[in-house]
């Protein structure tokens, strides 16, 4: 059984601060950690190792520094990671983050063939969840977002039952593999890592995949010129005009009370 | 004469029943066609016996709905879906194409934008037409809330944006309106389909419809545990309303996800928002913005939310929430949100 996984490197948002005179982020000293919902990926695709045999490759397109979460994921039993990383491919949008991850998803597919894709839900710092369904589009394998559990998985019969959260309930789902599951926390809990992966982490340096080796990447399709969004403005969203308090420690809570009802009642948002 | 520019609506449906996001989207399109000369409104609807639905999307805007009706698309899956919305928008080229931030068109959305090789804006709040280049200006929360991201897609078309249920307002439909259907066919087979639906196991208990209540009074840390939410259900029942939670009540386990409001959780717009022992983290806020009227309980006076509320109470929850059961329990005897 080969699983793929990719992954993201992100800040910890929710350590993000902005700094209330420029309205920018303040990215010093925020923490970057493994994705969350990729964490739970990667512990999914250890756990079907476990029991199937096989090989857990870890993918990711980042700055230099995303080696460490790959890192991070060969404590948690992954096998392989490559880091695909290139001044080129900066400013991506998701179109051209799912053309890179298609392309050397195929690549690894060409070397030993796939049976498993795994991404998380979404990442939690743009909160976009369209790489993974990108990725199975532009790899033609079916697609199942917001897994839930594992309910069988068959590498022989090349088929898997999977269960996916929706709104009305739980789909359980039959596909055939290779399949692309975008993973919700729920799939695997992530144990501690046995000190073997630990040993074998601290000695590990991932590959390193440039936008022309070993996959020669179309430049028109990569970076900022194969994504078609920009961004135009950011800025902090402005704050709402406050209306006020009043304190049930001055006025006593009758009083407040009192006032809260007539204001809402003033409002008309409620039934007479 | 040119072809018109086509604001294209996902008409969401499950079992034959279309989703809410669907005529809120209807509604943001108008709004965005009066700001963009020679377009029209159209829908795009897929299933299987869906023929009842278009009738309503006229009501709400739409003049023309291209349907694919087809024993495939009897229930959602993402590549016939995929398949047969990307042949219609390379036929059609639409300008601009809303689909609704649901689980389906979370996963239907990026799987249109890389088939037809385009920009695809996630979880609008604020949708615009840039008054000198005349293009989609999509405006997205990121990092979590801290940050608003006003996205352009210059080139490619159409321009793609989703947008969750409840950031924008219901319109008003009309008492009736005419439109065209426009029949289309699938092109894809069950057999060329990956997955099948085996079963669906319901949701549990509780059915909540946190998104579109009038009235949810939402409880967070402040409310000190899982029986805090008894004394919540009574004044809500008492406002003919829905119970919420913030995230961290939930994360400790003292109600179900159902409740969740906020960034991860469920964007609502009720008339009355009621806010107790909730701080108010940014995440929080983006969720609850959109509701007619926030009152907010906390004993301390420094805590968010009282910047994004209405009015605040500077008190303990265990003093302040039987006191409004009381009083409104005297003077509402019948209570409850407008309908």
């Amino acid at each position: 059984m080969h699983a793929v996984v990719a992954i993201k490197q992100v800040p910890d948002t929710s350590n993000v601060r902005i700094n209330p005179e420029t309205g920018t982020l303040i990215r010093e000293g925020v923490p970057a950690i493994v994705n969350p919902y990729d964490a739970h990926a990667v512990e999914l695709a250890v756990r079907l190792k476990e029991k199937f045999g096989g090989k857990v490759t870890v993918l990711t397109m980042g700055p230099p520094k995303a080696a460490e979460a790959l890192v991070e994921c060969v404590e948690q039993g992954a096998d392989r990671g490559i880091l695909i990383t290139d001044r080129k491919f900066a400013a991506a949008d998701t179109l051209a983050t799912s053309y890179v991850l298609a392309r050397a998803i195929e690549a690894l597919h060409a070397e030993e063939p796939v049976d498993l894709l795994l991404f998380g839900k979404q990442a939690i710092d743009g909160d976009t969840a369209q790489v993974g369904p990108g990725v199975a589009t532009r790899l033609e394998v079916p697609l199942i977002t917001y897994a839930v559990a594992v309910e069988s998985f068959d590498p022989q019969a090349r088929t898997a039952v999977v269960h996916r959260k929706t709104e009305r309930g739980i789909e359980v789902l039959q596909t055939r593999l290779p399949a692309l599951l975008t993973v919700e926390k729920e799939i695997a809990a992530i144990g501690r890592a046995p000190l073997p992966n630990l040993i074998r982490a601290a000695q590990y340096t991932p590959e390193t995949w440039t936008a022309s080796q070993p996959v020669a990447f179309d430049p028109a399709r990569i970076g900022i010129k194969g994504s078609p969004t920009i961004v135009g403005k950011a800025y902090t969203p402005p704050p709402k005009k406050a209306g006020g308090t009043l304190s049930v420690a001055e006025l006593g809570v009758q009083s407040v009370v009192f006032q809260a009802l007539a204001r809402i009642e003033s409002a008309g948002v409620l039934q007479n | 004469m040119a072809d018109p520019k086509r604001l294209w609506v996902l008409i969401e449906q499950e079992d034959g029943r279309p989703h809410p996001v669907s005529w809120e989207l209807l509604g943001a399109a108008g709004r965005l066609a009066a700001d963009l000369p020679d377009s029209v409104v159209e829908g795009v609807l897929l299933g299987h016996q869906v023929g009842h639905i278009p009738a309503q999307a006229f009501r709400y805007g739409a003049r023309r709905v291209y349907v694919i009706d087809d024993p495939v698309l009897a229930y959602y899956r993402n590549a016939p879906y995929a398949f047969g919305i990307s042949a219609l928008v390379k036929k059609y080229k639409p300008e601009i194409f809303l689909v609704g931030a649901t689980t389906l068109g979370r996963d239907l959305g990026s799987a249109i934008a890389t088939r037809v090789s385009t920009g695809l804006t996630a979880d609008c709040t604020e949708l615009a037409i840039d008054p000198e280049k005349k293009i989609l200006a999509a405006t997205r929360p990121t990092f979590g809330g801290n940050l608003m991201a006003t996205i352009l897609c210059k080139t490619q078309r159409p321009q793609m944006a989703t947008v969750r249920p409840r950031v924008l307002p219901m319109p008003q439909p009309a008492a009736a309106a005419d439109g065209e259907v426009v029949p289309e066919p699938l092109g894809m087979t069950e057999a060329e389909v990956g997955v099948q639906l085996l079963r669906v196991i319901p949701n549990v208990g509780e059915n909540v419809n946190i998104e579109y209540a009038d009235v949810i009074v939402a409880g967070g840390r402040g409310i000190g545990g899982p029986e805090g939410f008894r004394l919540l259900e009574e004044l809500a029942g008492l406002l003919g309303g829905v119970v919420g939670a913030s995230r961290a009540v939930v994360d400790a386990g003292w109600i179900s996800a159902a409740h969740q409001i906020g960034q991860t959780g469920k964007t609502v717009r009720p008339k009355l928002y009621i806010a107790a022992g909730i701080s108010g983290a940014i995440q929080h806020r983006v969720g609850v913005s959109g509701s007619d009227f926030i009152l907010a309980i906390n004993t301390d006076p420094k805590a968010p939310i009282f910047q994004v509320a209405d009015l605040g109470i500077v008190g303990d929850v265990y003093e302040v929430v039987p006191e409004l059961i009381r009083q409104v329990k005297a003077t509402r005897p019948n209570g409850g949100a407008h309908a």
